[in-house]
């Protein structure tokens, strides 16, 4: 029997996004491995993790943004039978980060899976009657077929790369 | 009346030459995409009634949920405006532009936008106005209007995209690939983004309780149209608004599998503007987080004859659409010319015809409004569940009602006892009364199919009627169906279980008895007692030309002829699938209550009757099964109706015909083309024939060359006898036991 994490995995891969499981204790070490340079992004919202003291910008000028090639931001929720993530926007610009750069490393908690798009907006419903109420649903790179064929990278990132921070590693 | 009818075809052929290829290849792909993808949704069927019952809700309560939605984006921050009408929402938006001194406007995918022609008023204004979304993108460049309603630029294929930006853009090197014309794309536009002052988007949805606008997207132009800028401009009808935040759901999953097939776009933006996203200022070397955030955001709610399509209770479902574009790839009209022809001034496919009539006017409907046969493959495939061939049909009989008077009515006058006004198209008068024409046919041939088909009566009927003189007529036979069924000597079987009349519809009464007597033969070998009393005609022919005053008419006829049947117990079998799919479909809304009930109850298609027969252990062996055939027409080619499809009912034959011991192959077209009436006109011959081919191949690969073909509709048994050099036949006729008549 599949968990609900191996499911969120499987659709990940089937929307292009690869996937990096890992603990908290290894989380840096495991953004090292799979970012490129230069990077920027947008602060985690977690306290089990952090972008300080990485290689990764944070707060970046329109010209650090313009010239990233990766942007990390956290997931608030992942969709495991979509393989979707929930981008919050956040007044720190989580939303640029996420979108100019030509790859994208989402960071998500796998206890803020939910298995359908039915809990998703269930969640989702509460926190944008909070005040939380800008959010994408992204699901996998851009893509375009308007130019005769399907193509990845359009006005967003053409890679996208998902950390998943496993609860067990607390 | 014949030119124009010439016009028509010039202007049809020559679409279909130039953009024809691109068109069918996206559009079938896109369709294919669907069927894939809904099967893979669990509880497809729940969400697409969960999704009409939002919409019929929404709709309900506009008036209110408008006053909501202004009070929950007024309480973000944002302002409100409603626009009566095109001019008005152009004269807001130029003005905010005008204030905001923006040099440069980019824009997201809105098809709102186009209808309301707002790039030029922003124009007007000295406003660079740039498109984001690739498709609309090329369009701009070529100075085009969209074909599709979610892909816009599906007429052009990657090599005219390369040429048109090569001329226009004349890049070092010559863009070639879908990749390098998309990388071109991204940053031209990227640029045009950065240095924007204001972003316009459309909204798919607008949710009244959060304020936050919902846009479907894959590209992430409509994320970066919203980011970059200060100024937000959303401009949406004022339809795209739903109760609550929840009732996003259903959309979500259902808007992008009946669109492109996908099961979801890389992006559902829902933002609830003004976002708390910083907006971007490139000339400036800050940190874009210390940017003050005075974001600016205006929502646009458009009525434009909206609020009276709201009122009208035949446009009123037109509002419950997501513009998802499923009703365009199941057409198969569409498939072959995309919404250059079957479109109006913004919109296209079968839901244009409701869009057009209620934003633009009648007349922008008019035009294209034909290419709608009433096959019916739309209705399943539509999400929330529109009747879009009666939405066509009503606004046929409305532009019918509105004709100017007619010079040539004398012509036909003898054979149309019709309820419609006089100046009706003589065209469709002639087809709508086919049952007139009919009764004549049989009693004078075959003199009649002499004399039809003679070089000058082909001609008249060309030039006067429209009948496109490639098209063979049909041929009437001199002793109908029911004379037959009247003058035979056949004893009826004693206490049968089961009773039935067969309905002899038009053609199986007057040109196909065959079928008829084949019929008569299986049911009586079944034990059923069978009766084959004069009975009206279904009025599918008027309803189809859009004269529904007279398919009324013939509605209560065929009611009134079968309630002494029914009352006694009997069931009603139906051959022909056009005229069930009237006595189950549009009989509800023409008889309405007990009537219709009692009949569509007690309907049932050819074979979906026998199999019930057979399931409740009726012994087989009178039929004629594969082995009989002695190999010759055992393997079968077979090709559903359109109508019997949408209904459910193609596998009623084929499981019949596997448990005879044929074996069956069935075609996948959504329609064969021919459609009742529509492949004689002459100015959608050539369309009915293009449309007929990608059935005509399916039945000439190598599996399917030497098969036997049969077909279940009229019409589709006409289009394949054109198409194939085999005969084609009713299955029936295949299984029927042998019989001496």
């Amino acid at each position: 029997m599949a968990t609900q994490l191996d499911t969120f995995e499987t659709n990940l891969e089937t929307v292009r996004t690869d996937v990096t499981r890992t603990t908290p204790a290894a989380f840096q070490e495991t953004l090292a491995g799979v970012i490129d340079h230069p990077a920027v992004g947008a602060s985690l919202p977690f306290e089990e993790v952090t972008l300080e003291g990485t290689d990764v910008t944070l707060e970046p000028t329109p010209d650090q943004l313009r010239e990233a090639t990766c942007g990390v931001t956290a997931a608030a929720l992942g969709v495991a039978d979509y393989g979707s993530v929930v981008l919050e926007s956040t007044p720190a610009g989580a939303e640029l980060a996420g979108l100019f750069p030509d790859r994208h490393v989402i960071v998500v908690r796998e206890r803020d899976l939910v298995p359908d798009m039915a809990a998703a907006f269930e969640r989702l419903g509460d926190r944008f009657r909070d005040g939380r109420d800008d959010a994408v649903l992204a699901t996998g790179p851009s893509a375009t077929a308007d130019m005769g064929a399907l193509v990845y990278g359009v006005h967003g990132p053409r890679e996208t790369h998902a950390i998943v921070l496993e609860d067990n590693g607390e | 009346m014949a030119s124009k009818r010439s016009q028509k075809a010039d202007r049809i052929r020559h679409v279909m030459a130039t953009e024809g290829d691109s068109v069918e290849r996206n559009a079938l792909g896109f369709n294919d995409g669907r069927y894939e993808s809904v099967a893979r949704l669990e509880d497809y069927d729940a969400y697409k009634d969960r999704a009409r019952a939002i919409k019929e809700d929404a709709i309900e309560r506009l008036p209110e949920l408008i006053e909501a939605v202004r009070e929950t984006v007024e309480a973000n921050g944002g302002t409100v405006y409603v626009a009566n009408d095109a001019a008005d929402a152009n004269r807001y938006v130029r003005e905010l532009a005008r204030e905001r001194a923006a040099e440069t406007v980019v824009k997201s995918k809105s098809m709102t936008t186009e209808e309301i022609d707002l790039n030029e008023h922003l124009e007007a204004e000295g406003c660079a106005v740039w498109e984001t979304d690739l498709g609309e993108f090329v369009l701009q460049v070529a100075d085009e209007a969209p074909s599709h309603l979610v892909a816009p630029a599906i007429h052009q294929s990657r090599e005219e995209i390369a040429t048109l930006f090569n001329e226009r853009f004349e890049p070092e090197e010559p863009l070639e690939t879908a990749q390098e014309l998309t990388e071109f794309a991204r940053e031209y536009l990227g640029e045009r983004i950065e240095e924007a002052d204001m972003g316009v988007t459309g909204a798919n949805f607008v949710t009244a309780d959060t304020g936050t606008i919902a846009l479907v997207t894959s590209e992430g132009n409509a994320r970066k149209t919203v980011a970059v800028p200060d100024t937000h401009v959303a401009v949406a009808g004022v339809e795209k608004i739903i109760p609550t935040f929840e009732d996003l759901q259903p959309f979500v999953e259902l808007i992008a599998r009946s669109g492109t097939g996908q099961d979801i776009t890389s992006y559902v933006s829902l933002f609830s503007p003004p976002v708390s996203t910083p907006p971007v200022d490139f000339d400036d070397d800050e940190p874009i987080a210390d940017d003050p955030n005075d974001r600016e955001f205006h929502l646009v709610l458009l009525d434009n004859g909206r609020m009276a399509m709201r009122d009208d209770d035949q446009l009123r479902e037109t509002l419950y659409c997501i513009r998802c574009s499923a009703c365009a790839n199941s057409c198969a009209n569409f498939q072959s010319v995309g919404g250059h022809v079957f479109g109006g001034e913004t919109y296209s496919g079968g839901i244009a015809t409701g869009w057009e009539a209620g934003v633009h006017g009648q007349e922008s409907a008019d035009e294209f409004n034909d290419l709608c046969t009433g096959c019916s493959r739309c209705v399943n495939q539509c999400p929330v569940k529109i009747d879009i061939p009666w939405i066509n049909t009503v606004v046929r009989n409305r532009r019918n009602r509105g004709a100017d008077e007619g010079q040539l009515d004398f012509l036909v006058e003898g054979l149309t006892p019709d309820e419609e006004p006089a100046g009706l198209d003589l065209q469709k008068r002639f087809f709508g009364n086919f049952a007139t024409l009919a009764k004549l046919g049989s009693a004078t041939a075959p003199v009649s199919n002499w004399m039809a088909n003679t070089p000058p009566s082909r001609l008249l009927m060309e030039r006067v009627l429209g009948i496109d003189r490639r098209r063979e007529l049909p041929t009437f036979e001199r002793e109908t169906f029911v004379e037959w069924f009247r003058n035979r000597d056949v004893p009826r079987p004693v206490d049968a279980e089961y009773h039935a009349v067969v309905y002899p519809d038009l053609y199986t009464n007057h040109v196909r008895t065959d079928r008829g007597k084949a019929t008569v033969r299986t049911l009586e070998a079944l034990g059923v007692a069978v009766e084959v009393p004069e009975v009206a005609s279904s009025g599918r022919a008027p309803l189809s030309q859009g004269m529904i005053a007279t398919a009324e008419g013939h509605a209560h006829e065929v009611s009134a002829d079968l309630e002494p049947y029914l009352e006694a117990g009997y069931d009603v079998v139906v051959i022909e699938p056009s005229d069930l799919a009237m006595f189950r479909g549009e009989y509800e809304r023409l008889l309405g209550g007990s009537r219709y009930e009692s009949l569509a109850d007690r309907s049932y298609e050819v074979f979906e009757y026998v199999y019930g027969l057979l399931e409740n252990g009726t012994d087989p062996t009178p039929l004629r099964g594969g082995d009989a055939a002695r190999g010759v027409g055992s393997d079968i080619a077979y090709h559903s109706h359109c109508q019997q499809r949408t209904l459910e009912l193609e596998a009623y034959t084929t499981a019949v015909l596997d448990q005879l011991g044929y074996d069956v192959v069935t075609s996948d077209v959504e329609c064969c083309g021919m459609a009742g009436s529509f492949g004689y006109k002459i100015e959608y011959y050539e369309l009915s024939m293009d449309v007929g081919d990608r059935l005509g191949e399916q039945f000439e690969t190598s599996d399917t060359a030497d098969r036997t073909v049969v077909a279940s509709g009229t019409s589709c048994l006409e289009q394949l006898d054109a198409l194939l050099s085999r005969q084609p036949q009713h299955p029936i006729s295949l299984v029927a036991p042998n019989g001496s008549d």
